[in-house]
């Protein structure tokens, strides 16, 4: 045990060392809300000052069309000719020209001028605005109330409600894409640490330093003790990743989601009020959200999740997968001379993997198919499907049997790659086949 | 002597050859043993038997009377043919770590790697990689590594093979070093001039299988071949003539009026009755018996040949 905790030492502290590690575990989850904080940035479109000069010779639009917050609009009866000449000196960033004929839908009937581009979104609020205003327009003038056709429209959600095995009904929200993430997260941890395990293996048997330690201790307790070194390094890092992830998630919501989460509980209390008085509510005094929906599905779910079970699912199934890949790797890191000789072997290893995370995919669709089942099950996949799966409500019992068999198959894995791996470190210059390791199984 | 370590009829088989059939030998205590033998005769696998890195298929070795068990190694010191550290550890964290899996305590680790670092003159290295120091450095490192935990047995797989000419000596009197203060060392080499230069006993293994050992003095003593050198002034013919059929000669060589003859004697005509047969005839300058060397026996046993071709061998004196 001592001589085992000697090499799990070393190996965590020479990784540890290692800037790139450093750099990397760091790094990598910056890079990770860096990107999401972009993309949520880049939906909340850039709020420049608009100041916007508009000749409508239609004369539909006047004190209907109006601005808001950012963008004021003043009124002209100029012409058009003049005006572009001027806009910008009179201090406006752009000039709306609406033609006589928009109502017969001419083309090229509404023009902007500017200097400077106002964006995509100052262009969808006009545009937005001036259909709706055509739209109710068209109404009156074939003598439709407007109120008629809104109050017709109704939207619809379908609430989702799973009934298990005791008959229990539980809200079933679809966590579909969330369940993804995470058998994706898991995917690319157990190939990131398998690729760890057979590196550090390949680095020790081509700098030749092996048979030195194995005059020291069994080639099985080297193994092992690199396998438990690479695990204990990863749970680190996933812990240090994940901590910097939590804290800088924290600090964008607040910063972008806050409103959004303050708009959510009002959304939350109507509705409560909604199901407690029925249709006895006023429903014109609601706040109204139709916009907001889709975030506030997406809060939501993020609520519902028990955040503790994934934690705790995602270590074990990260240990037990880890522990049966790495096995494996070790066992071909110790067969092979180069990296380039490794190929042969580490695609068949690779394969179950991709299928695992194609059946993950799946998931988002089609949480309860029997391929999701079963490759939750199964060893080579059940890491990646079952996680992908966890957010939707597993039964207990398929957790149960899906780890047992994985600790099950992780043993088994582990004792034959102890077998390949301490005649594999000893062999050199053969260009080493899959026939050759079956042999390699039988060596005393 | 009480032997240090009995090989008793060990057998290792791998799929498609056999490495060692039926070896036995022993190895006494306090002395210098040469495992020797061409390439791929079955040394490594040996060595490595003995190591505990792989189990023979049969037979077993007993260590100081006890079977060799897991325990046996903190107490042998290996150096094996193919010499490897890691390239990205400093020398100290490495050569501690290796202490530490031969059972030294961190400290006691410690304190006897300061005194090698003193010993070689490379205090400055402790924090430097390995991939930064030269080759003959590293080999320092190594050697350092094998010894550190001051094994009983020492096992040198080829030490002089990649060693400079300064280090190879340097090895050498380590060697002698140890062994004085009571290490057994066993190496294996094609280095027969060393083998002649440090080893009490050797083994010759060919073909997976012990064909020859015991001690170097026995062993090159049983393998005289009755050759002698002869130099002397006078009349070659005539010393010819004296030595009739009681010899062959196999070389002369004449240089003024000196000659030099290796001759080869018939079986059962001695040194003694050659001087006999020329003193009268001739001024001879020097008589010696040509002892073949351990080069000339490896040779040898090896070409299965029973007796020494004098032309193509190196006698030495």
């Amino acid at each position: 045990m001592r001589k085992i905790r000697l090499i799990i030492g070393r190996e965590i502290k020479s990784k540890l060392k290692n800037k790139t590690f450093i750099i990397m575990t760091i790094l990598a989850p910056l890079l990770i809300t860096g990107f999401l904080a972009f993309m949520i940035k880049m939906t909340q479109s850039e709020k420049t000052e608009q100041n916007v000069l508009v000749i409508d010779d239609s004369q539909l639009f006047k004190d209907k069309l109006v601005g808001n917050d950012y963008i004021s609009l003043s009124f002209s009866n100029d012409k058009l000719e003049n005006a572009v000449e001027k806009f910008s000196d009179k201090g406006y960033s752009c000039l709306l020209w609406i033609s006589p004929n928009l109502i017969e839908g001419g083309a090229g009937a509404t023009q902007l001028y500017y200097k400077k581009s106002p964006g995509f979104a100052f262009q969808t609020y006009i545009k937005d605005q001036m259909e709706r205003i055509i739209y109710e327009n068209k109404l009156k003038a074939n003598n439709i109330d407007p109120n008629i056709i809104s109050n017709s429209k109704q939207s619809i959600k379908i609430i989702l409600k799973k009934v298990d095995d005791e008959g229990n009904k539980k809200d079933q929200t679809s966590f579909g894409l969330f369940g993804f993430l995470t058998g994706a997260l898991m995917f690319m941890f157990i190939l990131m640490y398998g690729m760890m395990v057979f590196r550090s293996v390949m680095e020790e048997k081509t700098s030749r330093i092996v048979e030195v330690i194995v005059s020291s201790v069994k080639p099985f307790e080297l193994m092992l003790g690199k396998i438990i070194g690479v695990a204990i390094l990863g749970i680190i890092q996933f812990l240090i990743m994940g901590l910097i992830t939590f804290i800088l998630t924290t600090a964008l919501s607040t910063l972008f989601l806050k409103d959004a989460s303050a708009q959510l509980k009002v959304f939350q209390d109507q509705q409560e009020m909604v199901k407690k008085n029925g249709t006895n509510v006023n429903l014109s005094q609601l706040e109204k959200f139709d916009d907001k929906l889709e975030m506030f599905d997406l809060l939501q779910k993020l609520q519902e999740i028990d955040f503790g079970k994934v934690f705790i699912c995602f270590i074990l199934y990260f240990i037990f997968g880890y522990l049966f890949y790495s096995s494996i790797m070790a066992a071909i890191g110790s067969a092979v001379d180069s990296e380039a000789d490794s190929q042969q072997f580490i695609t068949p290893v690779m394969i179950p993997l991709m299928i695992g995370y194609f059946i993950a995919t799946k998931t988002i669709m089609d949480p309860d198919s029997s391929t999701v089942f079963w490759g939750s099950i199964i060893p080579f996949t059940s890491p990646i499907v079952m996680m992908s799966r966890i957010t939707n409500g597993v039964p207990t019992w398929e957790l149960v049997l899906s780890l047992s068999i994985l600790f099950v198959s992780f043993i088994f894995t582990t004792w034959l790659a102890g077998k390949i791996y301490r005649t594999g470190i000893l062999m050199y210059g053969k260009k080493t086949s899959w026939r050759e390791i079956g042999k390699w199984l039988f060596y005393k | 002597m009480a032997d240090i370590l009995q090989i008793r009829n060990v057998s290792k088989k791998y799929s498609n050859h056999v490495a060692l059939n039926d070896v036995s030998l022993n190895v006494a205590e306090k002395s210098v043993f040469g495992l020797l033998g061409p390439n791929g005769a079955g040394k490594t696998s040996l060595i490595r038997i003995i190591n505990q890195i792989t189990g023979p298929d049969t037979g077993e070795i007993i260590f100081k009377g006890e079977k060799l068990n897991p325990k046996h190694v903190e107490r042998i010191g290996y150096l094996p043919e193919e010499r490897g550290l890691y390239k990205k550890m400093s020398v100290g964290d490495q050569v501690l770590y290796l202490a530490q899996l031969k059972g030294l305590s961190k400290a006691e680790a410690k304190k006897r790697l300061t005194y090698w670092f003193e010993k070689f003159e490379m205090q400055s290295w402790w924090k430097k990689k390995i991939e930064e120091l030269s080759k003959g450095m590293q080999q320092k490192v190594q050697f350092i590594v094998t010894v550190i935990h001051e094994p009983e047995l020492l096992i040198l797989d080829e030490p002089f093979s990649g060693f400079d000419p300064i280090n190879a000596q340097m090895i050498k009197n380590e060697i002698l070093e140890l062994r004085r203060n009571g290490a057994t060392v066993i190496f294996s080499t094609h280095n027969m001039g060393s083998v002649e230069e440090l080893c009490d006993n050797i083994a010759l293994i060919h073909k997976s299988e012990k064909i020859l050992d015991g001690s170097v003095k026995e062993i090159r003593k049983t393998h005289r071949t009755n050759t002698y050198r002869v130099t002397f002034k006078g009349n070659l013919l005539g010393f010819t003539n004296a030595l009739w059929t009681g010899g062959e000669i196999l070389e002369k060589h004449t240089d003024d009026d000196i000659h030099s003859v290796t001759l080869k004697l018939a079986n059962g005509v001695t040194g003694s009755q050659l001087l006999q047969a020329i003193l009268p005839i001739c001024d001879i300058h020097s008589f010696n018996e040509l002892i073949p060397s351990m080069n000339d026996i490896f040779i040898m046993k090896v070409n299965h040949d029973d007796s020494i071709s004098g032309t193509k061998s190196n006698f030495t004196e």
